[in-house]
Formats: C-alpha cells, sequence, structure tokens
C-alpha cells in the first residue's frame, strides 16, 4: 500500500501533473541558460536538489514553523541550499559557475520549489516529500533539457559543444537568442497538449 | 551619460522579461487584463527601483567589509522581502487610495524572479550606486512595458480562433517571441553590459 502510494508520488510530476507543462511553472531561472545543453544540464540537477532536499528538511520541521512566518522560514530553507550549490559551483567548476552567473542565485525564486513545499511538503511525511521533490525536479529537467537539446542543435549545430550536423548547416542565430526560447517552448506545449493532454481528458 | 544608456538599454535591448526571461510567472497568469497588468507593472517598477540600490549599499557596505559575500542570495532576499513588507504597512496606514491601488500586488512581488535577478546582474555587472539605481529603474520599466503591451494583445486575441492547445500559456508565449524580436530592433543602438 505505502509502497504503490510512493510509486505515485514518484510518477504523477513526469507525466500529468508535470509542473512546466500543467502549471508552466518555474521556467524563469532556467530558460535563459538553454541555448546549450550543458549548461541547462547543471541548472535542472541544481533544481532537483533543492526541491527534493529544501521539501525534505521543510517536512521535517513543518509542526515546529509557526504558520505566520512560514514563507520566511521557507525562503531561508531553500536559500539556504542554493548558497551550497552554488559554492559547490564555484569551487568544482569556476567556469560553469561564471557562465551561469545569477541564474544560480535565482533557483530561490523558481515557483516549482516554494510550489512543492507549500502544496506538498507541509501536509506530509519527510520521505514521501523528499520523493515528490525529487521527482518534480527530475519532470522539470526532461522538459527543459529537451528544450535546449532542439535550440542548441538547431542554433549551433551541436549538442553538448559536440557538432553534430556538418559544415552544409546553416545554424539558425534565432535559436540560440532570447525569442528562440519562447517560440521552441510554445510548441513544445503545444505538442503536448494536443496529443498526451488530449488522450488524457478523453479516458 | 553612461547611466543614461544604462537606463535606455535595460528598458529596450536589456529587457529583463524578454531577454532573459525572469518574471515569466506573473508574467503568464497576471496578463490577462490590462488594468491589473498596469497595477502590478506599477508595483514592479517602484520596488525594482529601490530595493536595487538598497541592496548595492547593503552588499558594499556590509557584506564586502565583513567578508560574508557568500551570503548574498540570503540577505537580499530578506532585504527585499522586509521592504516590501514595510511598503504594505506604511500604504495601508497612510494612503488608502495606493494601497487599494497596489496593495494586492505588493505580496506577489517578493517572489518575482526579476526583483531579486536585477539585484544579482547589479554585482555581476559591478555596477555603482547611481547606476544600480537607474538599472533598476530601467528594469522595472522595461518589465512594466512589457506586461502592459502583452495584456493589451490578450485583450485584442479574445475574438481570436486558436488552436485549443496553444490557448492560454501557449500563445502568450508566442507573442513574448514576437516581442522580444521587436525589442532586439533596438540593438543596434545601445548595448547593456
Amino acid at each position: 500500500m505505502a509502497k504503490s502510494k510512493l510509486r505515485k508520488t514518484f510518477v504523477e510530476p513526469l507525466g500529468k501533473n508535470n509542473p512546466v507543462f500543467v502549471q508552466i511553472l518555474g521556467i524563469c531561472s532556467t530558460l535563459a541558460v538553454t541555448n546549450k545543453v550543458q549548461n541547462t544540464m547543471v541548472m535542472t540537477l541544481g533544481v532537483t536538489f533543492t526541491t527534493a532536499l529544501s521539501s525534505w528538511t521543510i517536512s521535517l520541521l513543518r509542526n515546529h514553523i509557526p504558520s505566520r512566518i512560514r514563507m520566511m522560514v521557507e525562503t531561508m530553507i531553500i536559500a539556504a541550499f542554493v548558497i551550497i550549490v552554488d559554492i559547490v559551483l564555484k569551487a568544482f567548476y569556476p567556469e560553469m559557475w561564471k557562465q551561469l552567473g545569477p541564474y544560480v542565485g535565482l533557483i530561490i525564486t523558481n515557483c516549482i520549489i516554494m510550489g512543492r513545499v507549500e502544496a506538498f511538503a507541509l501536509n506530509n511525511k519527510p520521505l514521501p516529500s523528499l520523493v515528490d521533490g525529487f521527482a518534480s525536479g527530475l519532470g522539470y529537467t526532461y522538459v527543459l533539457l529537451s528544450i535546449a537539446v532542439v535550440r542548441e542543435l538547431l542554433g549551433s549545430g551541436s549538442i553538448w559543444g559536440i557538432r553534430i550536423l556538418g559544415s552544409w548547416w546553416t545554424n539558425w542565430s534565432i535559436m540560440i537568442m532570447p525569442p528562440g526560447g519562447f517560440f521552441v517552448l510554445a510548441i513544445i506545449i503545444w505538442v503536448i497538449r494536443e496529443t498526451v493532454m488530449k488522450e488524457e481528458s478523453h479516458a | 551619460m553612461h547611466n543614461f544608456a544604462i537606463f535606455f538599454a535595460s528598458i529596450f535591448t536589456g529587457n529583463i522579461l524578454l531577454t532573459t526571461y525572469l518574471g515569466m510567472c506573473s508574467f503568464l497568469s497576471v496578463s490577462k487584463e490590462l488594468k491589473t497588468s498596469l497595477g502590478l507593472g506599477a508595483a514592479v517598477v517602484f520596488v525594482m527601483a529601490t530595493t536595487t540600490p538598497l541592496n548595492w549599499m547593503v552588499y558594499q557596505w556590509l557584506l564586502i567589509p565583513f567578508g560574508l559575500e557568500y551570503l548574498r542570495f540570503i540577505v537580499f532576499i530578506i532585504v527585499i522581502a522586509a521592504f516590501v513588507q514595510l511598503t504594505e504597512m506604511a500604504l495601508e496606514r497612510y494612503s488608502e487610495g495606493l494601497y487599494q491601488a497596489l496593495g494586492i500586488f505588493l505580496p506577489l512581488i517578493t517572489v518575482n524572479c526579476a526583483i531579486l535577478g536585477a539585484s544579482l546582474f547589479m554585482v555581476i555587472r559591478e555596477y555603482t550606486l547611481a547606476t544600480s539605481f537607474f538599472f533598476g529603474l530601467g528594469s522595472g520599466i522595461g518589465w512594466a512595458l512589457a506586461i502592459v503591451a502583452m495584456a493589451g494583445i490578450r485583450q485584442k486575441l479574445k475574438s481570436a480562433k486558436i488552436p485549443p492547445g496553444l490557448e492560454g500559456p501557449g500563445i502568450t508565449l508566442v507573442i513574448a517571441g514576437f516581442m522580444a524580436m521587436a525589442f532586439m530592433g533596438f540593438s543596434g543602438m545601445i548595448a547593456l553590459t
């Protein structure tokens, strides 16, 4: 019983409750770096780490946080985890840290993290909260990664910095510029809503 | 001269919403009505123009002397939250009309990534105090301009026939893409560094 519930907690954020498609939440902090797959991977790993661990921590403390200052406490816990991500990046991958610039810090205001904490972690036990946070992070990761793959492939002819398309390929420079991000995300949302979501509403 | 360049660049070529996607969440959800987006836009301009120089002072005069730069995320977000809270209380007490107009938008602003983003950009680009004020003001105006324009377009769109899967966020993102292209047209004039 408990196991199947945990599995449900894990699967739902990947599919029909995906934070990006259904609620269009939390794209602010990462969309800007989706012109390169590598940067996106690092950012989404940071988001997943922060979502999972802050959900877990807040769930542990849920009976001790006074509800009046709850938002403040939650923000502080999230910020603490983001600082860990920032310091680790700065120490081990200084090049990557420089490229990501302010976006690592902006993970704090990523609505997905606060959303999962408010909607799930405050009313559930630590383990399910950890699973829920981790799964939401993964659901977020694969959507952003697919945007990044499209943008980098069309915009620079490469994936992960490795040239895929030959010299015959003319780079679509619009793809690596800001408008490209808007268009690719709009198209992905459109496709998903027309196919996956439609089937579900029929069933 | 330099400050004015930064000011105009942050409104147009480096528009914080259209080039760095910051503040998307409230942009997508609030841009349905012209009146509410005007209110939210005004609140963002005010908060951004005040918290960016405020955070500059905190960062330069408190965090750097004590070697606490790594705490900037927490400190910035506390400064922003506290400032928003104080403004809300002051408005409620002294200006009934302004509170009615802006009050409900203020709590939304603490979680608006664009506000924190402006402060973080200010640190990375090593602005001076005056420049950070102009940068905050310009970014706020740019954000407000984008959301008000979007609300106007979306009101016209109500009578348009849109494929069902593209309704709502989808079409908003497409329009935002076109707006970003239009704003990029200014980039030959001034660049934001």
